[in-house]
């Protein structure tokens, strides 16, 4: 199915099951741990083998040899497979860093060699011996100082922009900001590390693993291995979270396959979680210049973001200035990107990429000059409202409701109770609100789903979509619901696995509304096909109560699937709506915080989110979706920061000790309100994803936020309190 | 983490012998650090000697009229402690102030004393350090040392001990008791008990090898008002920053350690008498010989500020 006009009435808009707060029909699996996860996965006639990899010493050189005698001598070691033993392998087309093959060492923790034995505490203890000799080469680790020999990206990312002359309507602004900000290398951090089982069947593997995009990994695997992709099979039911840790290949899934083929056995591999910090990506630090200059009114007439950010060589630039381009109005703009070379591992998608590091500069910016202007910061994002791209204003927005996500937040959170900066005290608690936008584009990608109707009148889905904790299952089940007319409890989903169609996969905050549209376009094609055998009308049928009715006949689903049962399967495709609308979702986050005037600890105290994001499909799933990413926001404000040793070129906190994200007491109230509203221009399920919304924005309300409480502006992530307390009061 | 030999004994004699015989022997009671730095290879014994056995599990009173705290004594148990929370709230508010429940539940009175340090560097078995491996260099000097020690540090070591635990009962002037290999007992103040770097980082306590923590003893309550305040990056279950165990009497003196620092508890009792000069002058005094980074010399004056803090709770 190709959606190339925007959509009208269909059967999704009956809300019968689409759009209501039902419990994700896998939470039982997962509360009661029978929800096999990659590593889980087992079949009892089968002997795994365990492999424990081994991460490079240095991050930047060639290693001379690799003494792996003592390993294989001890006890209960099957195989030591090296780098070196695999020789150069093809690297697959999504990833910037080798991930295993060869002499060259790329990054620290680039995996090195595999050690596979009967137990896995016997592999783990045998990789220790494993003695590696480098040469080592200098490299570039530090972003501040390679500024300069930063350079424009491939033109491909379209790294700058310009409308207007900025240059003459900043120098002639009544009220101008200039400012740098900084954020720092993050980490995805999810619960479940990356972890593959390998299992050999003559020139076929089969791999399970926790993969968020199936075709890709497979893709990419089948490269790297030098198959042909129909031998490779990859399976993924269930992931622990990935935030686009997962989106490409890893290691972890190479390193099995390899070690299967070297012993004969299924092999299992999990990443230590002290490894993947450096072995696999990050979202990369961003040093971001803004300038706005804006009339006395707060009318913004120039607007400038520049951005400079490091990876490999052959990567990309994190693209952070992306949304400036289209979030505000003003006429005269520009936008530019840098991308320096840098040798620590490879930087790439990271939940919200660009928009994150992007609008956790920009939130604060905007801060600044409304205070400047001596306005409201809601006034002033009010009043600079655009309906239309402003660098192509014959583009319109296909909905855009930033304003209404403003305006009832304000509303919800007692807004103007707001005092001055730095005035409101509770005792040893400074306390200030902050507000910041959200904004996050809507993406669309192919996807395809095959549903099945059986002689027991139940749907069965295939696609290989994820669900990465999303609540993919459910919406997609209660896609199907809808579609066929029958209950959720008729409905079973198969997710995961690349025998299904290929899918959008989990990503981008497109997978919500990319996959049910995929699922819609499918059941479209059973719904012809139940039609057709039983000679209806497919126009004017009515799929209802488990029946399928035309006119005043009525014929039960179960029946008409016979014996042999129906199968609708199709592709969603996508027109160029995307292209002539500019489709995005929006909100407005808001958040109140404590900072000790003391130490300088802050403290979250409320937060709330309205986000305009076109129909919820599902309420409860959306929410945490949402709660979720406000968390990250939370960490991403106030703790997260993989620090780099800018001499030896690595993340050194590269644990969950060092690496801190929030814990519960970190996270009060929260609340989402989402705005009751259809985008005709998305998609059939006129729905668009929220689950990187939830993150846009909330680390600059967090230190708006600080800074009304303290009156102390932090323009460095993360805001910890050592940023603050040499401007906090004198409390001796 | 490398195979061992594992026995459980049966007595603290057999223990202390057991250990004897083999330098690379360990006791392992709750293992909420041991084990984890067996799995990265930093601790290598070859020899377990499980000491959970042992008795050792009970707060008692003391002829003196303090306490005695037994060397397995669980950390949930000891901050929930009856006497503990009535006349050492001190204690009690720094050990919920430090891990999570699941590892106060399996974490001991010794155990906490006895766990390492925190540095990065020293769990990341590729790059230098001192303390893992004698003489292989310190490569956190020059790194990343935000978290790492301001004062009592040398140019071997700059890590800091992690406990809150150890900070309240160096406040409260806590004594360790011990039994050798040879039978020997020995009483050992808090001050002395962990050492300061200097050119041999690896030797943290004042432990000889085999020698067996059988309780800490507390010397009778000494009242004021009992403020543990831990600083930190996040709510819960992280490191401190800096944090202090202070008990401030009604006069306005008081006795102070600090954590989160230095490699050991850091206290100076003559700093005390700087007290009534408030926070300033204390923090001062007790930070005089500070050798801070570029990266940590917040501490100096987070240290200065959280006192200051203190000092207006107590008098409020």
């Amino acid at each position: 199915m190709q959606f190339d006009t925007p959509a009208t009435t269909n059967p999704i808009d009956q809300l019968k099951v689409v759009g209501k707060p039902i419990h994700r029909i896998d939470g039982e699996l997962k509360t009661t741990g029978r929800a096999m996860y990659a590593y889980e996965w087992r079949d009892p006639n089968t002997r795994y083998a365990y492999g424990y990899p081994v991460g490079s010493a240095i991050a930047k050189g060639q290693i001379t040899a690799i003494d792996s005698a003592a390993a294989k001598k001890a006890p209960g070691v099957l195989a030591v497979v090296t780098t070196l033993d695999v020789g150069n392998l093809q690297k697959g087309k999504l990833n910037t860093a080798k991930l295993f093959g060869g002499s060259e060492i790329q990054h620290y923790h680039q995996a090195v060699a595999v050690v596979v034995a009967e137990t896995f505490e016997q592999a783990r203890a045998a990789a220790a011996m494993i003695k590696v000799d480098y040469a080592p080469q200098k490299g570039a680790f530090d972003l501040r100082a390679e500024l300069a020999t930063a350079q424009s990206p491939d033109p491909s990312t379209e790294p700058d922009s310009s409308s207007g002359d900025f240059q003459a309507a900043f120098s002639t602004a009544e009220v101008t900001l200039d400012a740098e900000y900084t954020t720092p290398d993050q980490s995805h951090a999810m619960m479940e590390p990356h972890a593959s089982i390998a299992a050999w069947n003559g020139e076929e593997v089969t791999i399970w693993t926790s993969s968020q995009m199936i075709d890709w990994w497979r893709t990419d695997l089948a490269t790297t291995l030098g198959v042909d992709k129909e031998k490779v099979h990859l399976m993924s039911p269930f992931i622990g979270g990935g935030f686009g840790g997962k989106l490409f290949l890893r290691a972890d899934a190479v390193l099995a396959a390899f070690a299967a083929k070297t012993v004969g056995r299924p092999v299992k591999v999990a990443l230590p979680r002290t490894m993947i910090s450096n072995n696999t990506t990050h979202r990369p630090a961003t040093i971001q210049r803004i300038r706005i200059g804006a009339d006395r009114d707060g009318r913004i007439t120039a607007i400038g973001h520049e951005s400079w950010s490091g990876d490999l060589a052959g990567g990309g630039p994190e693209t952070a200035v992306m949304q400036t381009r289209l979030l505000y109005a003003g006429e005269n703009r520009m936008t530019a990107m840098k991308l320096a070379t840098l040798d620590l591992p490879e930087g790439n998608a990271m939940r919200a990429p660009g928009e994150a590091p992007g609008l956790m500069a920009l939130e604060i910016a905007v801060d600044e000059i409304a205070e400047k202007l001596g306005m409201d910061p809601i006034e002033f994002r009010i009043k600079n409202d655009t309906q239309v791209d402003p660098e192509n204003p014959e583009r319109p927005f296909s909905h855009r409701d930033l304003v209404g996500c403003l305006k009832l937040g304000a509303e919800k959170f007692g807004w103007d109770k707001r005092a001055s900066a730095g005035s409101r005290r509770e005792g040893k608690l400074m306390i200030g609100m902050g507000v910041a936008a959200a904004f996050r584009n809507n993406l669309v990608m192919p996807s395809g789903a095959r549903v099945k109707l059986d002689k027991e009148g139940i749907v069965t889905v295939e696609t290989d979509m994820t669900d990465i904790g999303t609540g993919s299952y459910t919406i997609v089940a209660q896609t199907t619901a809808e579609m066929m007319g029958v209950g959720i409890d008729k409905v079973a989903v198969q997710l995961g696995d690349s025998r299904f169609p290929v899918s959008a996969g989990s990503g981008g905050q497109f997978g919500a509304n990319s996959a049910t549209s995929g699922v819609y376009a499918a059941c479209v094609k059973l719904r012809e096909a139940v039609a057709s055998k039983l000679g209806f009308n497919s126009k004017d049928v009515i799929f209802e109560n488990e029946e399928v009715r035309s006119g005043n006949r009525a014929v039960g689903l179960a029946v008409a699937a016979g014996p042999d049962g129906l199968v609708g399967e199709d592709t969603m495709e996508w027109g160029d709506l995307t292209k002539t609308h500019q489709q995005s979702t929006f909100g407005g986050h808001f958040v109140e915080v404590g900072v000790d005037i003391a130490t300088g600890e802050t403290r979250i105290r409320r937060m709330l989110a309205v986000c305009a994001a076109g129909r919820i499909l599902n309420p409860i799933t959306a929410r945490s979706q949402v709660i979720g990413a406000m968390t990250m926001g939370v960490g991403g404000a106030l703790s997260e920061e993989l620090a780099v040793d800018t001499r030896h070129g690595f993340f050194v906190n590269h644990d969950l000790a060092g690496y801190e994200v929030p814990v519960h007491a970190d996270i009060p109230h929260q609340e989402v309100i989402f705005m009751d509203e259809t985008d005709p221009y998305s998609s059939p399920m006129k729905a668009k994803g929220v689950g990187e919304l939830g993150l846009c924005g909330v680390s600059a309300a967090i230190a708006n936020a600080i800074y009304n409480a303290t009156g102390v502006r932090v323009r460095h992530y993360p805001i910890t309190l050592d940023k603050l307390i040499g401007e906090l009061p004198d409390v001796a | 983490m490398r195979a061992f030999f594992y026995e459980k004994a049966a007595t603290v004699e057999a223990a202390a012998k057991a250990a004897a015989r083999n330098p690379e022997a360990k006791f392992i009671a709750g293992g909420t650090n041991l084990l984890d730095l067996m799995k990265l290879e930093i601790e290598r014994p070859s020899h377990l000697i499980d000491v959970n056995g042992l008795g050792f599990d009970t707060v008692e009173k003391t002829a003196e009229g303090g306490i005695r705290i037994g060397a397995l004594v669980r950390n949930t148990d000891l901050a929930a402690d009856e006497m503990v929370r009535r006349d050492y709230g001190l204690l009690s508010r720094a050990l919920v102030a430090g891990a999570s429940g699941q590892l106060r539940n399996k974490a001991t009175t010794a155990g906490n004393l006895l766990q390492r340090t925190r540095c990065p560097y020293f769990y990341d078995t590729n790059q230098r350090c001192n303390k893992r491996q004698p003489g292989s260099g310190c490569s956190a000097i020059g790194g990343f040392t935000r978290q790492l020690g301001v004062v009592g540090v040398s140019d071997a070591c700059i890590a800091t001990h992690p406990s809150d635990m150890a900070v309240a009962l160096r406040t409260l002037d806590a004594v360790v008791e011990t039994v050798k290999p040879d039978g020997e007992k020995r009483a050992i103040p808090i001050a002395d008990f962990h050492r300061l770097p200097g050119d041999t980082p690896h030797i943290e306590t004042a432990l000889e090898h085999g020698e067996f923590i059988t309780s800490v003893v507390l010397p009778a309550p000494v009242g004021g008002k009992q403020i543990y305040r831990k600083v930190r990056d996040r709510a819960s279950y992280a490191f401190a920053l800096v944090s202090v165990a202070a008990v401030i009497r009604p006069d306005g003196s008081g006795q102070i350690a600090v954590g989160g620092v230095a490699p050991k508890p850091w206290r100076v009792e003559a700093a005390e008498a700087e007290l009534s000069k408030g926070a300033r002058a204390m923090a001062l005094a007790l930070l005089a010989d500070a050798r801070p980074t570029e990266q940590n010399k917040f501490k100096i004056s987070l240290t200065e500020r959280t006192l200051g803090a203190i000092l207006s709770e107590a008098r409020g």
